[in-house]
């Protein structure tokens, strides 16, 4: 049906006018919202409450931000599996400062960020100029972050601050979409700061990946390499950055974790890095890089949520049940990927 | 620097370990001239390109450009692009996955915000201009590769350079695009721009360049006007042979008559395959040995391999001793008694890591099926009486074959084929890359088997070899087959004219 087309340059083709980027996205939309649809019609209850939109968003929030650093790397052919060691440093270190010195909060971000910030100079610099496997300079990064942690303090404890557990218990109202509980009281529905955060993060990373230079050339580089250096593309600084702002969201994500959970401990956010990558799969990122798109991963952090409180919605409550499940869906999302990518290319080139 | 030269290369060297790909290489570039750059495989073409466009870092010597004053560094591709010097390769580089606009501008445009309006507007402006059919706003990788090439050539042209290099860019394009791209070389010319044009076609040096280098082995030949350079003597500067030299060559060529009304060992009728040669016709003898020749590129190679099945097949009658056969894949020929010696023994050939031993029976184990394995007692008497007749030097038969000789591992290639017991024995540049010694065990041996009934199709690089070994040549020149010498006719100065073509002199 395409052939008449085909002389063109299939110009006026808009199956292939879409680009492999955005169609990866609309498949990811069109799942989220059929399975969202699909648990209110189907389970009913609470999937019907806007809050319980609003608590995955809630319990979620920190992934959303972990998972556009993860989407950056991968989309410029790399990968950051330290990102749940660096949390779980993170909050550690946090929560240290904040109870034995009692400090700031806006010290405690600094530190956040600073070891992020640190963690993507070397593991960047290991990658990009040294030209190590991303895969085994962040297995190496995951290693320390989880170590240091436990040496820094191997007990979890929770954090007594007061300045700090009232930003923790901070809820934003959002007085129009609550519901009425079983007594017959209108509750409204919240979020927390963390949503905030990860929201604007969110938005701020997908202008970057779309309107900057910068942007796009992780786009280049993850695509072909040779050619990205072929067209005048400073590949490594491209790979170099990609890490640094990876590794930065990592520190703010596992921030926004800290403030959720509002403990620090060594083994914290364990197995976050592959929540990051299966979100930023499900999004519609691809391993081998070059496409992706942040609103997708966004998108994909929360069809992940969805599922795991779907199955635990039906009352299968062994977390076993939601691992089986994810790991379904993931194989039926990549399924459904390379098969719509696989006729778009038909197409294309018919 | 003389007024009117636009790039000024003097005394390069590159080495490569073990290699000196480029040994004082001086080239010079006009302003507003195409000028060709000539040679065959391994001449150093492509580095001095590489080394021109900053991929590798020169060894030694200097470049020089119009209007800087000093010599220029050019130590990446970016600073290349800073100096005016953009490049096409013959492989595409742009990248599959973005946008056709993209990238006409990725890496070339300043500010942190990419302007999208913009970007597109004058991307689709080119591209009409340079009457592409393609759209700025489509993803590159759904156009057709001679589509990303023109793109490649329209974003190289739109950098305002003042040295455009064009690295075998017709390769990809039909006719009517090869036209639309000289039309476009011609345009620039005029603006004053430099062009370096690689090509292996002939026909194209002739259609529009102005002058042309030619390099062999590393070292500069020369460079010559176009109109003091016939055709002929191109060719044998390329291949290193002088005219005057050729009569004293001419040898004592290898005659062979085949017994009357035998039916031929394997015949084809109009072959191809799609890796780009013309239907072909062919046939062999039983004890005949011919060759393939050809510049580089001129599908001597891919004619062998379509008919071994390397590549994908796409039309033909194929017959062995008289009887219609399909080979479509490689196991097919070797069930037909062919044997397929390849030219790029590292890649096809050889398994390093495995011993000497191993890589003489895989082929003739795969034969047998995995069912019927040799024993290893066997494995090692059949390896040891190959190693005595081809005397190859290896420490053991379990020495692994990695560490052997270029030479050595080519006779263990070699015996491994011969293992199989072909009817027909295809070799391609067998004596590519090893020492002079092997190469005269190579061709006597050759003739032995010949002697003793096998056909062999034998391809080299090196004329000489060919007129001392075979007993006729077909001769290809851009994918076609061109000719057939034999007899009277066998001798280096009909060969050139024959690759050559076109002219006569």
């Amino acid at each position: 049906m395409f052939k008449k087309e085909s002389k063109t340059g299939a110009v006026t083709n808009k199956k292939s006018g879409l680009s492999d980027t955005n169609a990866l996205l609309v498949i990811t939309l069109v799942i989220f919202v059929l399975m969202y649809t699909g648990a209110i019609t189907i389970l009913g209850g609470q999937f019907t409450k806007w809050q319980t939109f609003f608590n995955i968003l809630n319990g979620n929030a920190y992934l959303i931000i972990l998972a556009c650093g993860m989407s950056i790397v991968m989309i410029c052919g790399g990968i950051d599996i330290s990102l749940g060691g660096l949390t779980g440093l993170v909050t550690v270190a946090c929560a240290v400062y904040l109870d034995e010195k009692g400090g700031s909060i806006l010290v405690s971000v600094g530190i956040a960020i600073c070891i992020g910030l640190a963690f993507g100079i070397v593991q960047g610099f290991l990658v990009a100029y040294l030209d190590i496997q991303p895969f085994i300079v962040s297995l190496a990064g995951m290693f320390f972050a989880r170590g240091l942690a436990h040496i820094i303090r191997s007990a979890p404890f929770n954090v007594a601050s007061e300045t700090f557990n009232s930003l923790k218990e901070t809820r934003i109202y959002i007085s129009f979409l609550g519901s009425v509980n079983k007594k017959g009281v209108f509750v409204p529905a919240y979020i927390e700061i963390g949503v905030i955060i990860a929201i604007c993060v969110a938005a701020l990373m997908f202008m970057m990946m779309k309107w900057t230079r910068l942007g796009r050339n992780f786009y280049a580089v993850g695509g072909n390499r040779h050619s990205a250096l072929m067209l005048g593309i400073n590949v490594k600084r491209t790979k170099f950055l990609s890490h640094i702002i990876c590794s930065l969201l990592g520190g703010l994500g596992a921030y926004v974790y800290f403030l959720h959970i509002g403990s620090g401990s060594g083994s914290n956010a364990s197995g976050a890095e592959m929540d990051a990558i299966a979100s930023s799969i499900i999004g519609g990122v691809m391993l081998t890089g070059g496409v992706g798109n942040i609103m997708g991963t966004f998108f994909g952090v929360l069809s992940l949520a969805t599922i795991k409180s779907i199955v635990s919605a039906a009352g299968f409550n062994d977390p076993w049940w939601t691992n089986i499940t994810v790991a379904i869906m993931l194989c039926f999302f990549l399924v459904i990927q390379s098969v719509v990518m696989a006729r778009k290319k038909k197409a294309a080139k018919k | 620097m003389r007024d009117n030269t636009v790039l000024e290369m003097t005394g390069i060297d590159k080495i490569f370990p073990g290699v000196k790909a480029l040994q004082n290489v001086d080239f010079s570039l006009n302003k507003g001239e195409i000028h060709a750059l000539m040679g065959e495989n391994g001449a150093g073409k492509s580095t001095l390109i590489k080394v021109l466009t900053g991929v590798y870092e020169k060894d030694g010597g200097h470049i020089y450009l119009a209007g800087q004053e000093k010599e220029v560094q050019i130590k990446s591709p970016q600073d290349a692009q800073n100096l005016g010097i953009s490049t096409v390769y013959q492989e595409i580089t742009l990248c599959p996955n973005l946008t056709v606009a993209e990238n006409m501008f990725i890496g070339r445009t300043e500010g942190v915000i990419q302007k999208w309006g913009w970007m597109n507007k004058r991307t689709n402006e080119i591209l009409k201009s340079l009457d592409i059919p393609a759209s700025a706003t489509q993803q590159l990788d759904t156009c057709s590769l001679a589509i990303q090439q023109m793109i490649a050539i329209a974003r190289a042209v739109d950098m305002d350079c003042r040295v455009l290099i064009l690295d075998e860019p017709t390769s990809s394009l039909d006719e009517h695009e090869v036209e639309k791209l000289f039309k476009l070389m011609r345009d620039l010319k005029a603006k004053g721009v430099g062009i370096i044009f690689v090509t292996h076609f002939l026909d194209q040096v002739y259609e529009v360049c102005d002058r042309i280098t030619v390099l062999r082995d590393g070292r500069l030949v020369g460079a010559y006007d176009i109109a003091e350079l016939p055709r002929v003597k191109l060719v044998a500067k390329m291949l290193g042979k002088e005219m005057d030299d050729m009569a004293d060559l001419k040898g004592d060529a290898v005659s062979f008559t085949a017994q009357e009304n035998s039916v031929p060992v394997y015949e084809a009728q109009g072959l191809c395959s799609n890796a780009g040669i013309k239907p072909f016709d062919f046939h062999i003898s039983k004890g005949e040995v011919n060759g393939f020749t050809g510049l580089l590129g001129s599908g001597r190679s891919e004619s062998v391999r379509a008919i071994f099945g390397a590549d994908h097949v796409t039309g033909g009658k194929v017959k062995m001793k008289g009887k219609e056969v399909k080979i479509h894949e490689p196991i097919d020929a070797m069930k037909n008694g062919i044997a397929y010696l390849s030219e790029d023994r590292k890649g096809d050939g050889i398994i390093a890591d495995l011993s000497v031993r191993e890589n003489i029976i895989l082929a003739s184990q795969v034969l047998k099926g995995p069912l019927k394995p040799y024993s290893k007692s066997e494995q090692i008497r059949i390896a040891k009486e190959y190693i005595d007749l081809l005397s190859i030097k290896t420490a053991s038969t379990e020495t692994p074959i990695g560490s052997l000789s270029g030479g050595n591992q080519q006779k263990v290639i070699l015996a491994r084929w011969l293992l199989t017991h072909p009817e027909y024995l295809i070799l391609d540049e067998p004596t590519r890359g090893i020492d002079i010694g092997t190469k005269v065990d190579i061709q006597k041996l050759v003739l032995k088997l010949a002697g003793e009934g096998m056909s062999v199709t034998f391809i080299s690089s090196e004329i000489d070899e060919m007129l001392r070994t075979c007993s006729r040549l077909v001769v290809m020149r851009d994918g076609k087959k061109v000719g057939e010498i034999q007899g009277e006719d066998l001798n280096q100065e009909s060969i050139m004219k024959t690759i050559a073509g076109g002219e006569e002199e």
